[in-house]
């Protein structure tokens, strides 16, 4: 039950998006969200559509695994949509009582309705082809000059690849609670609140006891391997830009520039 | 009275890069009062296969009677189930969470709907069966030791009065006298109180010395099942799949190749001493003082 979810959701699989540089990924889609925010008309959506379903098909992960995604904003979409529909002023085509449709409003609700499904599918790109490691491995380098101005970049760094690693661990542990305790008869879903909020102690005192003496674990662990901090630490596997990920900062820097074209050109018909 | 599985499949995270079939159409039938050990190495399928006995999960395919009822029948009550069937999970002593080790014994009794008298009535008992001086029934149960938390928590489950007792490695990370004081309770358990007890487990001694069959997993499918006999008769097969036949019954095969008449289906230390004694008395019928243990 509970090791069904999947943080992240890392697909894996051999494809080009998957070996690029996490730091890569990440700027990519920085670009990928400002283009969406700022494109206008129909020839930058062919380029950003042509874009996406390019990225989508070389990074070899199943469509099916995108749309998972959407799902989850679905609802979020629906809402937005529908009061970009019946709020915007403008020419009215359609009214009925208190509420009227207006060109303006099914325009900007298709738009956003677009960009919505597109934000999600171009971030979830990312989260699939990338282990949590490797972006926080990209993003610590990314940071590392903020380490000038005090920030403890590394330590930022350390504690969310920590944190990302044991979530995995933690769920397995819950479910196996979970389930010591249900075979000792325990009803997790059944009762009104209060009885539900009881119910959860025997799962979540040894739930604690449990991530404690991990903690304590993994803090003498690292200190028996003599980490101190992150000054002077060297990567077993360092990010080292390739061929192919300049090769991908020309490609998005290319796309952004078209997008950015087009928009100045062919701002027909939004 | 048994538990009867019939076909039973599982797979985990169907339908996803991360599909694994973890049992593979098995049949079993585990009778009344039999004393049963279930082996095989890391991952292949036992963890799995003693969650579906009391319905902690449920089969992708294929069907579980209990006492001749369909579990998976709508309506079914799994949590009468789950009180008949107790189960003891790896490490028990991580799931202990009350303030003290009576209270936390009592609380299957509990859920089964008994009074508070009658919860700590079974507590006391469950907790005098495993040896816990009464002195200590009151103290926090993350003071104890590691054996000690361990005594607790199958405390925990057997005052539930279980008529089926499943142990799934109840002897990892205690040292030996505290192993064969789990071991012993159990098959006291089984003797006095009649109950079925299936008994998950790496050590072939312990499975040899206590069990009366033995189920062999393999790849999420049962390999062998027979008395230890039948079983560590196939050593070489054993051996194939990462497991091993009790350290005496490589030692009789090769007392055996070097010429000494002995039973080579020995699996116990006391059954190799006594046919140890026999051949060596037959041979050397002078030396009788000749001492082997």
């Amino acid at each position: 039950m509970l090791r069904d979810i999947t943080l992240g959701q890392y697909y894996p699989a051999d494809s080009v998006i998957h070996k690029l540089d996490p730091r890569v990924k990440l700027f990519a889609t920085l670009i990928y969200i400002v283009s969406l925010f700022c494109f206008k008309g129909v020839a930058a959506l062919a380029v950003a559509t042509v874009f996406l379903f390019g990225v989508i098909k070389t990074s070899k992960v199943p469509f099916k695994f995108m749309v998972k995604g959407l799902k989850a904003i679905m609802i979020l979409m629906i809402i937005t949509a529908l009061f970009n529909l019946f709020l915007t002023p403008g020419e009215p085509i359609f009214s009925f009582w208190v509420l009227k449709i207006t060109k303006e409003g099914v325009s900007s609700a298709a738009l956003m309705a677009i960009r919505l499904t597109y934000l999600i599918l171009g971030t979830s790109i990312m989260t699939l082809t990338t282990t949590p490691n490797q972006l926080t491995d990209g993003l610590e380098k990314a940071m590392a000059p903020l380490a000038k101005i005090g920030i403890p970049v590394h330590a930022i760094a350390m504690m969310m690849s920590i944190a990302l690693r044991f979530i995995p661990i933690l769920v397995e542990e819950t479910d196996k609670i979970m389930k010591a305790q249900m075979a000792r008869g325990a009803d997790f879903e059944s009762g009104n609140l209060v009885k539900k909020v009881k119910s959860m102690i025997p799962l979540l005192v040894p739930l604690f006891v449990s991530a404690f003496r991990r903690a304590d674990d993994l803090a003498m662990a690292m200190e028996a391997r003599c980490y101190n901090g992150g000054s002077g630490r060297t990567k077993m596997k360092p990010l080292k830009y390739e061929k192919r990920d300049r090769g991908a900062y020309v490609l998005v820097s290319g796309y952004l520039v078209l997008i950015l074209l087009c928009r100045t050109f062919l701002p027909w018909p939004m | 009275m048994s538990i009867v599985l019939e076909k039973i499949n599982f797979i985990y995270s169907e339908e996803t890069a991360y599909q694994i079939q973890a049992l593979k159409d098995v049949n079993l039938t585990i009778e009344d009062g039999q004393f049963i050990g279930i082996i095989g190495h890391t991952g292949s399928g036992k963890s799995t296969l003693i969650q579906h006995f009391n319905g902690l999960m449920k089969a992708t395919s294929g069907t579980i009677y209990f006492n001749g009822q369909n579990i998976y029948e709508e309506g079914y009550h799994l949590r009468d189930l789950r009180s008949k069937v107790g189960l003891v999970f790896q490490y028990p002593e991580h799931q202990l969470f009350e303030t003290t080790i009576l209270e936390d014994v009592a609380f299957g009794p509990k859920n089964q709907g008994l009074s508070k008298e009658e919860a700590l009535q079974r507590a006391t008992e469950a907790l005098k069966s495993v040896g816990m001086p009464e002195e200590l029934y009151n103290q926090s149960p993350f003071d104890l030791s590691g054996g000690q938390k361990r005594r607790v928590a199958i405390a925990g489950v057997l005052a539930m009065q279980p008529e089926v007792l499943i142990l799934d490695e109840p002897t990892a990370g205690l040292d030996p006298a505290g192993r064969d004081e789990i071991l012993d309770l159990v098959a006291r358990m089984h003797r006095e109180r009649g109950i079925t007890v299936i008994l998950v487990s790496h050590s072939m001694e312990d499975v040899a010395k206590y069990v009366q069959r033995i189920i062999v997993m393999n790849q999420g499918s049962v390999m062998y099942d027979g008395t230890p006999k039948d079983v560590f008769h196939h050593y070489k097969e054993l051996e194939t799949v990462g497991l091993a036949a009790p350290q005496v019954t490589y030692l009789m095969h090769e007392l055996k190749e070097r010429g000494l008449l002995v039973d080579t289906d020995a699996t116990t230390v006391a059954e190799a001493r006594a046919s140890l004694m026999e051949a060596l008395t037959g041979v050397h019928s002078a030396r009788k003082d000749f001492h082997v243990c």
